[in-house]
């Protein structure tokens, strides 16, 4: 289930060199040779105001794969993340400036609730709606105005999201009444359900217990056949776990984007290996 | 030593009884206004006081039934003036805007949530009563929609303010316009609360008195439609009490009581609404 990279696999040649200045090298901006990439970002600067959040951000995002982006608190990783689905304009005076292409469409001029139902979203917190579990479910085919059998696509985003057993005798209860666990995994239905080519994560499992947090990563190897994969997580273990991809974040600017076991066995720049090893700051 | 701690103990404990003290009167006041009412109001609280027509003067029995219907009808004309604009305002305010504008919005609803009722009831003799040159329930009802809106502004506000952010994140980000997500997530998610602050407004409205002295003034009578004046329950309190016949007080004691059971129930009510919210939305 679970496609680690064999890093024995990889050749030499793909480990780049540290480079002066903190610029990338091709190579890296592109690493993806097996994959296309579904998202491309290009010298992405943001703005909370006066305020510079994001620094020329340059990545792009391989389909029908797990990238995570790490980095310390307040390093950005999470803006950069509420960029793609342009999360940001909820924030009064959030400015983004450069670009971001899904499937080669700018994703700054496209109408934003066909963008985000294109790409969906999975909070830190599981915010389920105060309504039943079904109809949280069917909401985003509600607003999105779906013709069709919602009970079906109900069921089938509940089982992508594992947590059909666990509900199909009690969907039309509170969702309020499901465990933290459960009621994360049905926010991943929740986005589901809509069909999203892209899914982000902002750190999903900051909440949850061990055995919960382990049952949402299983879920995103099963959902990698899907669509397309973007986690922001504290915790480099998980990325470790879960990722293909890594990216680095540090103080707004992103440091190293690389398949995982590179970023975590040979990261290219000194902060990443000092952030990796625990010798940050 | 040991006096200094007599001392304490007996500071702290004269403290206690202070504010022991004022807790009960605080109750004590409800309970006593209660009790005499339904002392003085319970013994003529009738059948016939509910369903009659005032009596002349002089005649025995009757009742207020008119004032009853009258107060409901004011209360109605009132609701569907002032809710939609309060609530649609305070979502306004809580969902919509920038900084300046709603911030003198609230300035201004609070400025004429203080507005003395009176001066409410010359404002609606003013634009309603002197154009239309007649008493009528339609002027009482504005005056008293006029109150609701920043009472029912406000609290709407509070309450959808008090809804997640996250929530309004979710619906966003499942691809739902902002209209969509305050109207099926953001509102349902506050409503009980909402609903608690309109009940909770037409209770405080529906016992003012001074703003239908000359807005639907008084009607021993019926009033047909909304464009006669009308009798109310403060209204005609007011008048009974000041008269100077027994019969009449005791009438006033009785439609006192009435218009108590009104705002209690409403106020219980609200409570109730707002406890099973607070439970379900808990899980």
């Amino acid at each position: 289930m679970a496609s680690i990279m064999n890093p024995t696999s990889m050749p030499e040649a793909s480990v780049p060199d540290r480079t002066e200045e903190g610029k990338l090298p091709e190579s890296e901006v592109e690493p993806m040779a097996d994959s296309q990439p579904k998202m491309k970002v290009s010298e992405l600067d943001f703005y909370y105001g006066a305020r510079q959040a994001l620094f020329g951000i340059s990545l792009a995002i391989p389909e029908k794969k797990i990238t995570a982006l790490i980095g310390p608190s307040g390093c950005g990783k999470s803006t950069f993340l509420r960029t793609l689905n342009r999360m940001y304009e909820t924030v009064r005076h959030a400015r983004a400036d450069g670009d971001i292409q899904l499937d080669g469409q700018s994703v700054l001029g496209m109408d934003v609730a066909r963008l985000r139902r294109r790409v969906g979203m999975v909070f830190q917190k599981s915010n389920p709606f105060p309504k039943t579990i079904y109809e949280n479910v069917a909401y985003g085919l509600r607003v999105n105005g779906w013709k069709g059998r919602l009970n079906d696509v109900v069921e089938l985003s509940l089982k992508r999201a594992a947590l059909w057993e666990e509900v199909k005798d009690s969907l039309h209860k509170s969702a309020y009444a499901l465990s933290g666990g459960q009621q994360q995994r049905l926010c991943i239905a929740r986005a589901l359900a809509v069909d999203p080519e892209v899914l982000l994560l902002d750190e999903p499992c900051s909440a949850l217990d061990p055995i919960a947090t382990a049952k949402i990563e299983e879920l995103l190897f099963a959902l990698k056949d899907l669509c397309t994969i973007v986690i922001v997580t504290h915790n480099m273990q998980q990325a470790a776990r879960v990722a293909d991809y890594t990216g680095f974040f540090l103080l707004g600017k992103l440091i190293e984007f690389n398949e995982t076991p590179i970023i975590f066995k040979r990261p290219a720049k000194k902060e990443t290996e000092d952030y990796i090893t625990g010798r940050f700051g | 030593m040991r006096h200094s701690r007599i001392w304490r103990k007996t500071v702290n404990n004269v403290m206690l009884g202070l504010t022991g003290v004022c807790a009960v009167a605080t109750v004590s006041v409800l309970f006593f206004i209660l009790g005499y009412l339904v002392y003085n109001g319970g013994r003529y609280l009738s059948w016939a006081f509910l369903t009659r027509l005032p009596v002349p003067v002089g005649e025995t029995g009757g009742g207020m039934a008119n004032a009853i219907v009258g107060s409901g009808k004011i209360l109605l004309i009132a609701a569907a003036l002032g809710l939609p604009v309060g609530f649609l305002g305070g979502v306004y305010l809580a969902e919509f805007g920038g900084r300046t504008f709603p911030f003198l919005v609230r300035y201004t609803a609070d400025l004429l949530n203080g507005v003395p009722s009176i001066v409410m009831g010359i404002f609606a003799y003013a634009v309603v009563v002197k154009p239309m040159r007649s008493f009528s329930a339609l002027a009482g009802g504005f005056a008293l929609g006029v109150m609701l809106v920043p009472i029912v502004l406000r609290s709407t506000e509070e309450f959808l303010r008090a809804v997640p952010t996250s929530l309004r994140e979710g619906a966003l980000a499942l691809g739902a316009k902002k209209w969509r997500s305050i109207a099926t997530v953001v509102i349902p998610a506050a409503y009980k609360g909402i609903a608690t602050g309109i009940l909770l407004s037409l209770a405080r409205v529906a016992g003012e008195t001074a703003p239908l002295i000359f807005t639907s003034f008084g009607n021993p009578y019926w009033s047909r439609g909304f464009n006669e004046p009308t009798s109310s329950l403060p209204v005609m309190i007011y008048t009974y009490a000041l008269s100077a016949y027994d019969d009449w007080h005791r009438q006033a004691w009785a439609a006192g009581l009435v218009l108590l059971a009104f705002v209690l129930v409403a106020n219980v009510g609200a409570k109730l609404i707002l406890s099973r919210g607070m439970s379900s939305a808990r899980g």
